[in-house]
This record gives C-alpha cells, sequence and structure tokens, in this order.
C-alpha cells in the first residue's frame, strides 16, 4: 500500500515493521512525531516511553537490546549532548539485540533554534556507523537495514536526519512487521563492564568492526551511482540530493551516499574518474569532502557553498550555477513581523507580566515556550543555553555576584519538563551549595513546547496508560529547599507576593515558587478537571465606554487582545479562554464577562 | 513536469488541513506528490508555510518550492501573501484571503496593520484574486471552511477537476461536516471566473 509519510512518520513505520520491541525519546523538535507515532503500535508489538532525558532514553534502550529485543531511540540534534556520556562507551560494548538511534538534525534552525550542529562529527567521534536518508522511503528501508547492520556488526547504528527529511511527506510503500525472535541474554561482564582489564580489547574490537564495515561500505546499494552527463559530477547526502537533482536533473551524474562511516573511499575514487568535475553537497559540515581531500581527490564543496545553513536549490543555483536569484519589487516596509508568542489563555503570561515589572533581577531561563517571555512584552529572560541549565546558570551567576559585592538578584525559571529533564541536579547543587536564588519551576502539566507530551509528572504514560506522578513539591523538599509555594499563576497578587517574598529572604538558601496550571492547549484529564474546577471559565469583552485608551491590557501580550486605533478603545476577540490576566492590569475594570462557561 | 502550490498563512488557520486534501487527492490518482511544512512554532501565532508539488509523470525531487517557482501562492492572511511573493513564478497567481490577524507588534500597539498589500501582490504575478474567506465561508454558513474553499481555487487554477475530490472530502472530513464542506469546495471552484 503507498501511503503519503512524513520521515518521523517513516522512521516509526520502519521501526515496527523490523519487529522492534522498545522505543524511547524525549520530545524535541523536529524529531517529536517519532515516538508519537511508534505509541499509536499495539502495546503488544512495541513499548513507547517518554524518558525524562535523552541519556536516560539511550540507555534503557541499551538495556531492552541486552534482553533481546530490538530497540529503537529518537532525539533531536542537541540530544546528543545531553545523552553523550552512554553513546561514547555503548559504542565499545555494543549491544545485543538491535539497536538503533535516530536523530534529527536543524541545519537551518527553522523552528527549533539552540544549534545547527552536524552529528555526524558525534557519529564519527563516538565510532558509529550510520544512514542518512533523503525521503521517507528511504527513511523506513534505512531503519530496517540498521536493525540488520546493527545485529550483524555488534553496535548500535544511527540514522541521520535533518529537518525537511521529518517534516516532508514523501510516498511510502508499506510492508507488514516482521516477527522478531528475541535473542538470549547471556551474562558477559567483559562485554559491559568497560574496566581497564576489559576496555582495550573491546577498542580492538571496535576497530576491527570498522574494516568489515568498510566492506559493506563499498557494497551496499544505499551508496549508489547515478551516471547522466559526467562534466558535473556530485557527492551528496540526505536531501541535498534532492535538491541536486531538483537543479542539474540528468545534467550531471551522482554517487549518493546513504551509508557512512566508514566512507566507501573505493567507490568515491572510481565516480571521481569518471567526471570532469566534483562537487561535494552535503548538510552542514564538511564530513566527506573533508575525507575525499585526505584522500587527494580533487573536489569543490564549502570553497563554493555556504559553509551554514540548508543547501536548497536556490543556494546550489547561485553558488554552482552562478544564476541570481529572482527577486520581486515590492514595498517591503510592508511586511511587519510575526514573532511567536505565547497563547491566549497561556499560563505563563500572568508570572511573566509580574516578573518583568521586577527592577535589577537577573532571570536565568531555559527551554520551552516561556523561552519567548524574553522578548517582547516581558524582556524576561536573561539567558537559556540548553535544557535544565536555568537553575545552575542562576546558581553560579549568584556566586558570582556575592564574590564581587554586587547586588542584582536571580530568578532562575523553568518548566515541569525541563526540570525533570535536567534541572533536578541543578538545583541539587543550588542547594547543596547554598545560594540566595529563587528558583521557578512553571509546571504547566505537560511538555508543551513540542505539542503536548506527557511526563513523568504529568499521570499518564506514552501509550496513554495511569502512571505514578513524580511529586515536585515533594522532590524540591526531599533535596533541602526550604522555602516551597505554590500559586496560581494566574492570581497576579499572588505571583506578586510570592516573588517579594522569596526575594526578601537573605542568607536562607535557595527558595522554590512552582505555578501550577494547566497549559491551555491541554487536553484535560479527569484528574486536571478535579483539580482546576475554574479552568478557563469565562469568555471576556472590554466595555468601551470604560476603556481609557491607556493601552495597559496590551502589555500583557496576548493574541485575544488588539488596540483599535479608530475607537482608541482595546478589544478582545473570540480568542479569550477567561484567564483573567488583562482585566487584573486594567486600571478602569473595563472588562465584563461577556460569555458565562455553561 | 512538476507543479508547485505554495500554501500560506498564520498558525491555526488549517493550511495543514487545505494542503493535506489536496496531496491525497494528487496521492490518489497515481502523481509523486512531495509535501513540506514548517511548523515548529505555529501554534504559537507564526507565520506558516506548507510547500506542495506533484508531478503526472515523472518524478519530484525538491521537497522545497524555489524563488520564483510556485505555479500558484494561496495565503490564508493578507500579510503573509506578501512575506512569501517571492516564491510565486511571474506568470502564476496569487489567491490572497484577506482576513488580518495581528501580530505582536500590532498587539502591542507599537505598530499598525499595513495598508494597500493586494496592490502591491499586483505588481508580483499576472493573477491576483483577493476573497474574503471568511465572509465568504459565512455564506455558506461556517467561517471555519475557508479552507476548503481555498482548495477549491487551487483545483480549478491548477486544472485537477479530473480527480474525485468529492471522494477525498467524504473520506477525510469528519461525517457532519462532510456537505458543507463539499459546498465550499464547489464555491472556491467558481471564484476565479468573478
Amino acid at each position: 500500500m503507498r501511503r503519503l509519510l512524513t520521515g518521523n512518520e517513516a522512521v516509526a513505520r520502519g521501526v515496527w515493521e523490523a519487529g522492534a520491541g522498545y522505543a524511547a525519546a524525549y520530545p524535541g523538535t523536529p524529531s517529536t512525531e517519532i515516538l508519537e507515532n511508534i505509541a499509536m503500535y499495539d502495546k503488544k508489538d512495541i513499548t513507547a516511553e517518554w524518558a525524562p532525558n535523552e541519556k536516560v532514553a539511550v540507555e534503557s534502550s541499551l538495556g531492552a537490546s541486552m534482553a533481546g529485543i530490538r530497540s529503537f531511540v529518537s532525539m533531536k540534534c542537541v540530544g546528543v549532548n545531553a545523552s553523550a556520556d552512554p553513546w561514547m562507551c555503548m559504542s565499545y560494548s555494543g549491544c545485543n539485540a538491535g539497536m538503533v538511534i535516530a536523530v534529527a538534525d536543524e541545519p537551518g534552525q527553522q523552528s527549533s533554534g539552540q544549534t545547527a550542529q552536524d552529528n555526524r562529527t558525534f557519529f564519527k567521534f563516538a565510532k558509529y556507523p550510520f544512514f542518512e536518508p533523503s525521503d521517507s522511503q528511504e527513511a523506513k528501508d534505512m531503519v530496517k537495514e540498521a536493525f540488520r547492520i546493527s545485529e550483524a556488526s555488534d553496535t548500535a547504528v544511527a540514522v541521520r536526519l535533518t529537518t525537511r527529511v521529518c517534516h516532508s511527506k514523501t510516498i511510502v510503500e508499506l510492508e507488514d512487521r516482521q516477527e522478531y525472535e528475541p535473542r538470549n541474554y547471556e551474562r558477559n561482564p567483559a562485554k559491559y563492564v568497560p574496566v581497564p582489564g576489559h576496555s582495550p580489547a573491546l577498542l580492538e574490537k571496535v576497530m576491527s568492526k570498522a574494516d568489515r564495515l568498510r566492506e559493506y561500505s563499498e557494497n551496499t546499494p544505499f551508496n549508489r551511482e547515478e551516471i547522466y552527463d559526467t562534466k558535473i559530477g556530485i557527492i551528496c547526502s540526505g536531501v541535498s540530493y534532492c535538491y541536486a537533482k531538483e537543479v542539474f536533473g540528468e545534467n550531471a551524474s551522482y554517487l549518493k551516499i546513504g551509508f557512512l562511516n566508514p566512507i566507501p573511499m573505493n567507490k568515491i575514487r572510481a565516480f571521481a574518474q569518471k567526471v570532469d568535475k566534483l562537487y561535494i553537497i552535503e548538510e552542514t559540515d564538511p564530513i566527506i569532502e573533508d575525507e575525499v581531500r585526505l584522500a587527494g581527490i580533487p573536489c569543490h564543496g564549502k570553497d563554493v557553498l555556504p559553509k551554514t545553513g540548508e543547501l536548497l536549490p536556490d543556494v546550489l543555483r547561485e553558488k554552482i550555477l552562478g544564476v541570481e536569484i529572482p527577486k520581486v519589487d515590492v514595498d517591503r516596509g510592508k511586511i511587519l513581523p510575526r514573532p511567536p508568542m505565547l497563547c491566549s489563555g497561556c499560563p505563563h503570561r500572568g508570572f511573566f507580566y509580574e516578573l518583568g515589572k521586577l527592577k535589577n533581577v537577573m532571570v536565568s531561563s531555559d527551554i520551552g515556550c516561556y523561552t519567548l517571555a524574553w522578548g517582547e512584552p516581558f524582556h524576561t529572560g536573561d539567558a537559556g543555553i540548553c535544557m535544565g541549565s536555568s537553575l545552575s546558570v542562576g546558581h553560579g551567576f549568584k556566586k558570582g555576584m556575592d564574590k564581587k559585592n554586587g547586588n542584582t538578584k536571580v530568578v532562575s525559571v523553568l518548566g515541569d519538563s525541563t526540570f525533570l529533564h535536567t534541572g533536578v541536579q541543578s538545583l541539587m547543587t543550588a542547594v547543596y551549595n547554598n545560594s540566595d536564588t529563587v528558583n521557578v519551576i512553571l509546571d504547566n502539566r505537560i511538555t508543551a513546547m513540542t505539542g503536548q507530551q506527557e511526563n513523568p509528572s504529568s499521570g499518564l504514560t506514552a501509550q496513554g496508560d495511569a502512571a505514578v506522578e513524580t511529586d515536585i513539591p515533594a522532590l524540591c523538599r526531599a533535596l533541602g529547599v526550604k522555602h516551597i509555594v505554590t500559586v496560581n499563576p494566574n492570581d497576579l497578587p499572588a505571583v506578586r507576593t510570592a516573588l517579594k517574598e522569596a526575594l526578601a529572604r537573605e542568607g536562607e538558601g535557595p527558595s522554590v515558587i512552582i505555578t501550577r496550571w494547566p497549559c491551555v492547549l491541554k487536553k484535560l484529564s479527569q484528574a486536571d478537571k478535579e483539580e482546576f474546577p475554574s479552568l478557563y471559565a469565562d469568555k471576556y469583552d472590554i466595555d468601551k465606554d470604560k476603556c481609557i485608551g491607556c493601552k495597559q491590557c496590551l502589555k500583557v501580550g496576548c493574541p485575544a487582545i488588539t488596540f483599535n486605533s479608530e475607537t482608541k478603545t482595546a478589544e478582545i476577540n473570540d480568542d479569550c479562554k477567561g484567564c483573567t490576566v488583562c482585566c487584573q492590569v486594567c486600571p478602569k475594570q473595563a472588562m465584563y464577562i461577556k460569555e458565562a462557561r455553561a | 513536469m512538476t507543479k508547485s502550490v505554495l500554501l500560506v498563512g498564520v498558525g491555526g488557520q488549517g493550511t495543514i488541513t487545505a494542503s493535506k486534501l489536496l496531496t491525497l487527492g494528487l496521492l490518489e490518482s497515481g502523481y509523486d506528490v512531495k509535501m513540506n511544512e514548517i511548523h515548529g512554532m505555529s501554534q504559537r501565532g507564526g507565520s506558516v508555510s506548507s510547500d506542495v508539488r506533484y508531478n503526472d509523470t515523472g518524478k519530484v525531487h525538491s521537497p522545497v518550492i524555489s524563488l520564483g517557482g510556485a505555479d500558484i501562492l494561496v495565503s490564508f492572511e493578507e500579510m503573509e501573501a506578501l512575506r512569501w511573493c517571492d516564491y510565486v513564478k511571474p506568470e502564476g497567481a496569487i489567491i490572497v484571503s484577506t482576513e488580518r490577524i495581528a501580530g505582536l507588534p500590532i498587539m502591542t500597539g507599537r505598530m499598525e496593520y499595513p495598508e494597500g498589500i493586494v496592490d502591491e501582490l499586483k505588481k508580483v504575478a499576472k493573477t491576483v484574486l483577493a476573497i474574503d474567506g471568511p465572509a465568504e465561508a459565512e455564506k455558506i454558513g461556517n467561517s471555519r471552511v475557508t479552507n476548503v474553499i481555498l482548495l477549491g481555487v487551487i483545483v480549478k487554477y491548477m486544472g485537477l477537476e479530473n480527480i474525485d475530490w468529492h471522494k477525498i472530502i467524504r473520506e477525510n472530513i469528519k461525517p457532519a461536516f462532510i456537505d458543507l464542506n463539499i459546498k465550499a469546495f464547489e464555491l472556491g471552484k467558481t471564484l476565479l471566473d468573478r
């Protein structure tokens, strides 16, 4: 059956068709939908889990593989950084049943940002063979082949995706699930315990594996030539192959590299001899190119192509063919920016409105929807480096301030899911090494930024089963935090008081403020409905006779509020969710309930 | 020959649904199809786009439309049409629904929604059709079917009437809304002749 699938859906299908029985991931754009789709298959076939972070996901998956079940992990590009520890040692140990790790890089940094790191560099460093699909069909085929190679070579195998492969839909031929006979588990510390007595031998084994994989790399149909016109030869990988074919068609010949590490150098040498001029097109780093140059084969690559961003057809046309990009003559002043913003009814709004009013405070932020509060209109977010970093950067900042007798206070903010990802240890250092920081956990009862995934404190598993909830206040108490307060973030006086009291404390160590209110997009559970009975109850409007046009309500940055420049009054549109934050900032109490919840 | 349809708008407007129906119809007709979408922060009011490319005889290579490469640009929001106008072929068409959605700088009162956008669009492409999508949709009873009206416009302009779109709608829309969406689709097909 032919279906149009995104690369992410195709990877999930490939995992299922390969007979895998265990998958784990932490959500991250553009990889999130892989595990979401795996979770839709029958639980009897495959267990799909949200792990608290990528390190845990990789380790759990290794455990499942050791037990004899084919296992899978997916993550976004920076997830590799968070899980580098098991990656490195696992390349020595290898695995038992096939293990595949899909990593979704983001060369254009379109939606997630953070970094444009090319994880192929990491795979080489950590000694992993990897596949690089160019479309959804290949994504599925390569995942299945990766499981086979994993078992044949006793190593986990990586699959490198990029945003365009993850989020493009292309045609895929579906196949049935292969029944997989689980492998036996045999105790083998010499393989899985890398002490000095074992490690050198394990490294030797890794090197001999590489020799065998070199032969595979030379012979696999995933590294294939397409010979047309030979004036231009193009070596390309991943979606760059599609872009090159779009631009050059049959006016060039291609060597498409779908499997790497080791590189098929004999194949490359043979191809180079058939063409007059050789280009290497790959996103982002010159991984193939460096090796080709080292082998003494003349080629062009990053000398003509950009070193950052995507190598879209327009880029190839301009840089290789010298074709000028057409620009239309229109008044671009009419194109106003449309930055992403907190949704109407977002429970972060009230908190950041109050936080933004404070002076002489360094706001150490983190990765989540609340990162958006760095900009207009709140301007709360001095830093947001990586998952869980807020509390530790805030801790160090306060220590630095203390050292130089500075008086800037610190408020560190992160979400429930980010706290559980890697924020717990950061709070631990704030307690253990004793900093007077205010640590805020924005608990919106879900992993929101990536599109509503469950987490250890949300009460459900990835496959919809009831789960024990991590009790965040109890966890903070157990770490040794003395002052913990939970507030409703839509209650501005309560937020104000909590911040004021926490900032006034000196010499009592870190305090924690938990704002507890569900994400406005969350599909509410029965427990949510019981805990938050007044949730998003009413729709509001503004009494035009009372409104004095002071624009105070616009400062909460809500998509439901606009200013009518003709009547000089603010207006609330149908998008209102009834959070009441604007009602609390209006000096004239001009808001009224337009539509009460039945 | 590969044809390109670019759908743009603001998160939550239904661009994804329209492009999904379009690709399903093309797939069923045996065409090669690729669709690309950028939707990372779409739920948070950002600009969204969806590239649909198809070929009735050969293969589609790039899932991404090039500058000056779209046969038709369909914008669900007025200003977004201008943001994406570099992607339309000069001999192509721009269909713009004149719904206005304020972005953050407008909401906070720092900027005003720009006027004269449709006039700017006329400098870009041979065919420009501006319609009040939600108002057209309201005429048949539900402002939320703007996306299927625009699907009708695309089908007519691209000459894809040989595909059984009613069947695609019936198979992919909730039963209660099938008749409404078929009406919206048929209305869309007539708009280019106005």
